[in-house]
């Protein structure tokens, strides 16, 4: 008689510990849902999204001018602080930014994600991502002093403008209102290339992703049907890639929204809002308004979200 | 008469791998041409050359008279229906039917009205608004067959349409394709592994294998008088017997393959060709019993009407045939 032959059908339980915990999971499925999600879900419920509600309170709390201590009382005096000339420019400076190095990652990150997606192969795409990740595994200040120093005026750029005999173009650049200034290092052109090469990296694999997916055949047909190059791209390939972009504008356009150390180094002196609740909440110790301040970009994402689902961003899904 | 799609000596070689290799064919204007084969046989990269998604390697190809190799998919008045239909999963069917009329710059009144048309002819009247997702795979086929047959092809291409529906859903689309070819009288080029599917359907059959077209005529020559060992393997699962056997039956020592439905079950007479064996198995079909006969070593299958006298396995038993049932194939392969 075989080795089969000799089994029972049905086998008794393996007695151990680790036996009867499995047997007790397997005809349970919900404690055991609840055991995998329970830790993850009360870290982002209570710290995480406690204290940003809790911090969402502190923007209905007001101020008091003269003791500098916070005044426990609901209002609205705190938002329409928020909105005075100074601050408003602080938030439009902000959204025009975020909304600009949105834009240029988009265009830069498409090209090299489709490449990626489309042609790497083996090798070429093991060196994709190696490229697109080496960066974050260095230290986020270093890259921007390094930056900084490229940008100098004594810097390497100023440098290799200067030996193609384009001085005149760079200094004709730095010499536009608002965009321009002393050296690219103090000047908003300075802190959008920072901003567009440090948020490179999440937009180039969110689209890249949603590139990932679009089948081949989906571009043939295109093509089979007459569509040409631009039209295919116009008409499939980007619908099909928004998703993607979307996802990856999301972070580009958050990022930038709430970086503070950027602006600081590069770039005028005048704030963003990262640095404006940096400094509110630090030296002014003014955390009504230092709250106020980060629900703009809280509320301007979720409009952004709307809008996107709304246009049919996420209809590819 | 120009030929529909003309192959000249054409070959398309990945690397060291000879996908296709010196293909020479002419599609007749109005056909229905099959192109059969194995997986890896070369007959989809035939038929992705005649949409211009691959360019040949070596060699000439016309459609209609026009040189074809260098000129894009979409400069082509070709149209193919996927092998997975290939819908844009955004777009409404009406819009995916609509597609090749949009990018052609048609007014956006007179495609919709074509496309409902389009969606009328494959019997899928009022889908328009819905989206690929949303139908069944027999639905999709008919979509992606309105999808390519809106534009007015020249020649329609069909990569293995069929190969995705189940068994009675597939013999339905097999009649509706033949006949919806003989009103529309397009070229049609269809690639299929399914040698029934070819047989049925098809004009005329070109047999693929390693790159090469091994047989090219119509099923029943193909069918019949198999050029080659393959083709006589490949299309309906021929007896193939070994030359020394051939031999004793005093026709020439080649290869020979002799259908199991050729053979009768005991003796018939008349000048038939008789051989004793002893029967191996037998297997019940449904509408036939198939026989596996040891004769002297060598291995028969026969198809046996259901009807017939089955002997018990190894029992002995006579086999006759016809003289010109047994057909001679060429050394090669």
């Amino acid at each position: 008689m075989s080795a089969i032959a000799q089994q029972h059908a049905i086998q008794t339980g393996r007695g151990s510990l680790a036996g009867r915990v499995s047997d007790f999971l397997w005809k349970h499925p919900h404690v055991f849902l609840t055991i995998l999600l329970g830790p993850p879900l009360l870290w982002l419920g209570i710290i995480y999204l406690g204290s940003l509600l809790a911090l969402l309170l502190q923007s209905f709390f007001s101020i008091d001018d003269y003791s500098g201590l916070i005044n426990y009382e609901f209002t609205l005096a705190t938002y329409r602080q928020l909105l005075n000339d100074a601050n408003f420019d602080i938030i439009i400076r902000t959204i025009l930014m975020a909304a600009i190095v949105t834009l240029f990652s988009a265009v830069i990150a498409f090209p090299i994600a489709y490449y990626a997606a489309r042609y790497a192969r083996g090798k070429w795409k093991v060196i994709f991502y190696l490229g697109v990740m080496l960066p974050l595994w260095s230290s986020y200040l270093v890259k921007i002093y390094a930056w900084k120093l490229i940008l100098a005026k004594e810097g390497i750029l100023t440098w290799l403008v200067t030996k193609l005999n384009l001085l005149w173009l760079l200094d004709a650049w730095l010499s536009l209102p608002v965009i321009g200034g002393n050296s690219l290092s103090v000047s908003y052109t300075g802190t959008f290339i920072v901003f567009v090469y440090v948020w490179m990296p999440f937009m180039i694999l969110p689209i890249q992703a949603a590139l990932e997916r679009v089948p081949t055949n989906l571009i043939e047909a295109s093509s089979d049907l007459g569509g040409t190059p631009q039209q295919t791209f116009r008409h499939v390939l980007f619908p099909l890639a928004l998703p993607g972009i979307v996802a990856g504008s999301i972070f580009t356009f958050s990022l930038t929204l709430g970086d503070y150390i950027i602006p600081q180094i590069i770039g005028s002196s005048r704030l963003f809002i990262g640095q404006a609740v940096y400094a509110q909440q630090g030296t002014a110790g003014n955390i009504p308004l230092a709250a106020a301040f980060t629900v703009v970009p809280i509320v301007i994402m979720g409009l952004y979200l709307w809008m996107a689902r709304r246009m049919g961003a996420f209809d590819a899904l | 008469m120009t030929a529909a799609v003309l192959f000249e000596n054409v070959s398309r070689h990945f690397g060291a791998v000879r996908a296709v290799d010196a293909v020479d064919l002419a599609v007749a204007e109005g056909e229905f041409f099959a192109m059969l084969g194995p997986s890896g046989s070369g007959k989809t990269t035939c038929l992705r050359l005649m949409a211009g998604f691959e360019q040949p390697t070596a060699g000439h190809i016309e459609i209609f008279g026009e040189t074809a190799e260098g000129v894009p998919p979409y400069r082509r008045s070709v149209n193919t229906v996927f092998q997975d239909y290939a819908l844009f999963p955004h777009l409404s069917i009406l819009d995916n039917v609509a597609y090749g009329l949009m990018v052609k710059g048609v007014a956006r009144e007179e495609r919709r009205k074509a496309a409902e048309d389009a969606l009328a002819m494959v019997k899928l009247p009022g889908y328009g608004v819905r989206r690929p997702g949303q139908l069944s795979g027999g639905q999709r086929q008919r979509v992606a067959l309105a999808r390519a047959l809106v534009n007015k092809p020249k020649v329609l291409l069909l990569d293995e349409p069929l190969g995705a529906l189940d068994l009675k859903l597939r013999e339905q689309m097999q009649e509706e394709l033949k006949s919806l070819q003989k009103s529309l009288g397009i070229t049609f080029v269809f690639v299929t592994h399914d040698q029934g599917e070819a047989l049925s359907m098809a004009d005329r059959i070109a047999v693929f294998n390693d790159g090469r077209i091994q047989q090219l005529g119509t099923p029943e020559e193909v069918y019949k008088q198999p050029r080659t060992r393959f083709v006589a393997d490949f299309v309906g699962s021929s007896n193939i017997l070994p030359p020394e056997f051939v031999a004793q039956l005093g026709a020439a020592p080649q290869f020979a393959s002799l259908r199991p439905e050729a053979i009768s079950l005991g003796q018939s007479g008349n000048g038939r060709l008789v051989l004793d064996g002893t029967v191996l198995s037998r297997s019940f079909l449904g509408a036939a019993n198939r026989v596996l006969v040891n004769v002297n070593g060598t291995r028969i299958n026969v198809m046996s009407p259901a009807a017939a006298l089955i002997p018990a396995e190894g029992d002995p038993v006579k086999l006759s045939f016809d003289r010109t049932d047994l057909h001679l194939m060429e050394a090669a392969s």
